[in-house]
């Protein structure tokens, strides 16, 4: 004799008695969905980021390295002391960084355009996954083969060979450059494609019978109308660029924060200045997000 | 709109950026059936041209990656973490999701956002900020006259570092299903005389079946190939992302490395495939 758990009388009401019990006390249900969630992103991860802000006050004894627990603001007067190199290396990511989102700006245009604008729907729906997938191929993978493809015997100097000419090699800022470009691409292309989708083709034509040619209509309403999703777009590849340490650990012999904040962990143990530089690219980003509101790219979001 | 250039040269553009995303991707699967040691792309032309694709296909390196103890070891601990890192991505994200769709409280707008922060703050960040608690957490500290600790770095702190950032995958994908669904089953269920759990069991959970397990292979492919992050949480121990970066430099590891970086992309590529066709394109998107 088998019996199912739906036909035993005593469990069914059981679980009839416990079910009514919690529908009629919605808010402990609540509590008992919310409270992990919460917890574990509230005490391990924002409790994670005070301690980090926290521990960035406190220093490194230079004769013991131990680490000394009082408030001082040593490590911050070392970041913005310009004798020291970090406001330089701090400097020159940024740098970087708004190079690489212009680049993405201007190699992810075209394809948003088409998907958005051009491509039949079932074109767009096949390239918006191509133009996803990547994201999901391994990021160490895709830095690993540009340093296939720049190496000086690599894909890009054979190609480039038959034109007489050589390519960046694979240190320095220009491999950099290119190596973020490539990687944050698909995360440019997303938003603009968004962004471009939702411009009403009534205003396009609006544009056109008003007599505007088609680079005036391109030019006073098309791109106007994509600068939020640009932007949506330029957060992300500006954002990621500041916080890698990876690609230039594998690229260059220059310093980035993220190396400079990833060696300080590693190498000599500093871990209140790694903490106390971290913030940098934290206030970066915030004033990138002000002056992006400035400009009006979250009305239309 | 424009002129036949200037659609033309649309059309091109277009195309040469879906080329630029894929040559890199190919040209690493190229390397990796191929029998030369020496990794000049010269040779390795001159070598396709004599002897054709099949003539230098060769699985030599794919042998000496899967005979390598050191590959396995951390593929092995990969495989691991992304499976714990998973479940608690589950439970925590699909109790977020149930919270926000079904209840209104305070704070509820701000639950998205803290659940995206991890990702969404840079990575060197977030590792950061988790290497700092757990250094704190190891160290211990004094309730009365007890001393706690947490775990040194390893698997476990390996685990609650890639669980912070992949819940946001689940929830994500899980509160898009229950918006799509609606109530008016589970309102059905319920005036039918089915109990609050019987509705649960037999009509909300077949229906979002399918987006928690989309939400579950993401948060999976998230976790193996993670690395930023988990180079601050995992101590000495070596995930399989971990065992290229260090590998990444030396010119003798270069055709194993070549044959562990195909696996790594076929491996996230998978389950990636697989979320797509359960829970559509869109899911796949927004979880990045």
């Amino acid at each position: 004799m088998t019996k199912t758990a739906a036909s035993n009388p005593i469990r069914d009401s059981w679980l009839r008695r416990m079910s009514g019990a919690l529908y009629r006390r919605p808010r402990l249900v609540l509590a008992t969905l919310l409270a992990p969630p919460v917890l574990w992103l509230v005490v391990i991860y924002l409790g994670s980021l005070t301690l980090m802000f926290i521990s960035s006050l406190w220093r490194l004894d230079p004769a013991t390295s131990a680490i000394v627990r009082e408030p001082s603001l040593a490590n911050f007067q070392d970041v913005l002391n310009p004798e020291k190199p970090y406001l330089q290396v701090a400097g020159h990511t940024v740098v970087i960084a708004l190079i690489v989102t212009l680049a993405d700006a201007v190699v992810a245009f075209p394809l948003a355009f088409y998907m958005a604008r051009v491509a039949s729907p079932r074109t767009r729906r096949i390239l918006f996954i191509t133009a996803t997938l990547p994201l999901w191929v391994s990021y160490l993978v895709r830095v690993y083969s540009w340093r296939i493809i720049l190496a000086d015997d690599g894909f890009l100097n054979w190609a480039l060979g038959f034109a007489g000419l050589r390519g960046p090699g694979a240190l320095g800022d220009v491999p950099i450059a290119i190596v973020f470009s490539y990687i944050w691409l698909p995360y440019m292309i997303l938003p603009l494609y968004a962004g471009l989708e939702r411009i009403p083709n009534s205003l396009v034509e609006a544009s056109s019978d008003l007599g505007g040619r088609a680079w005036t209509t391109f030019r006073r309403v098309v791109l106007p109308l994509a600068f939020p999703g640009l932007v949506a777009g330029s957060i992300f590849t500006f954002s990621l660029t500041l916080g890698d340490y990876i690609t230039p650990t594998l690229f260059s012999g220059e310093q980035f924060i993220g190396n400079v904040v990833y060696a300080h962990v590693g190498v000599s143990g500093n871990v209140p200045f790694a903490a106390a530089f971290a913030i940098v690219p934290v206030a970066v980003i915030a004033v990138y997000l002000l002056l992006a509101r400035r400009l009006g790219a979250f009305e239309a979001l | 709109m424009g002129g036949r250039l200037s659609r033309i040269g649309l059309r091109v553009a277009a195309a040469a950026t879906v080329i630029f995303l894929y040559v890199p991707i190919v040209i690493v699967a190229i390397y990796a059936f191929n029998d030369s040691k020496n990794q000049s792309w010269d040779g390795l032309i001159e070598r396709l041209g004599v002897k054709g694709f099949l003539g230098t296909f060769s699985l030599r390196w794919v042998d000496a990656a899967l005979s390598n103890s050191q590959i396995s070891e951390s593929f092995w601990l990969s495989i691991q973490a992304a499976l714990g890192a998973t479940v608690v991505a589950l439970l925590l994200g699909s109790a977020a999701a149930f919270a926000v769709h079904r209840h209104r409280f305070f704070g509820r707008d701000g639950i998205s956002f803290i659940l995206v922060l991890p990702i969404a703050l840079p990575g060197i960040v977030t590792g950061m900020a988790l290497n700092s608690a757990m250094n704190a957490g190891i160290d211990g500290f004094d309730i009365g006259p007890l001393h706690v600790s947490t775990p040194e770095f390893g698997i476990a702190t390996i685990i609650v570092g890639h669980a912070t950032f992949t819940v946001v995958v689940v929830y994500n994908n899980v509160v898009a299903r229950l918006r799509r669904l609606g109530r008016s089953l589970e309102d059905a269920s319920m005036d039918l005389g089915a109990d609050s759990w019987q509705t649960f069991r037999r009509i909300t959970l077949p229906s979002i079946a399918t987006a928690l397990f989309a939400g579950a292979l993401l948060a999976f492919a998230l976790s193996f190939d993670e690395i930023v992050v988990t180079n601050f949480t995992a101590g000495t121990e070596q995930t399989l992302p971990i065992w290229i970066f260090a590998n990444f430099k030396l010119p003798n590891a270069r055709p194993i490395v070549n044959v562990v970086a195909l696996g790594m992309i076929v491996l996230s590529f998978i389950p990636v495939y697989l979320s797509a066709k359960l829970a559509g394109a869109e899911s796949v998107a927004s979880a990045r």
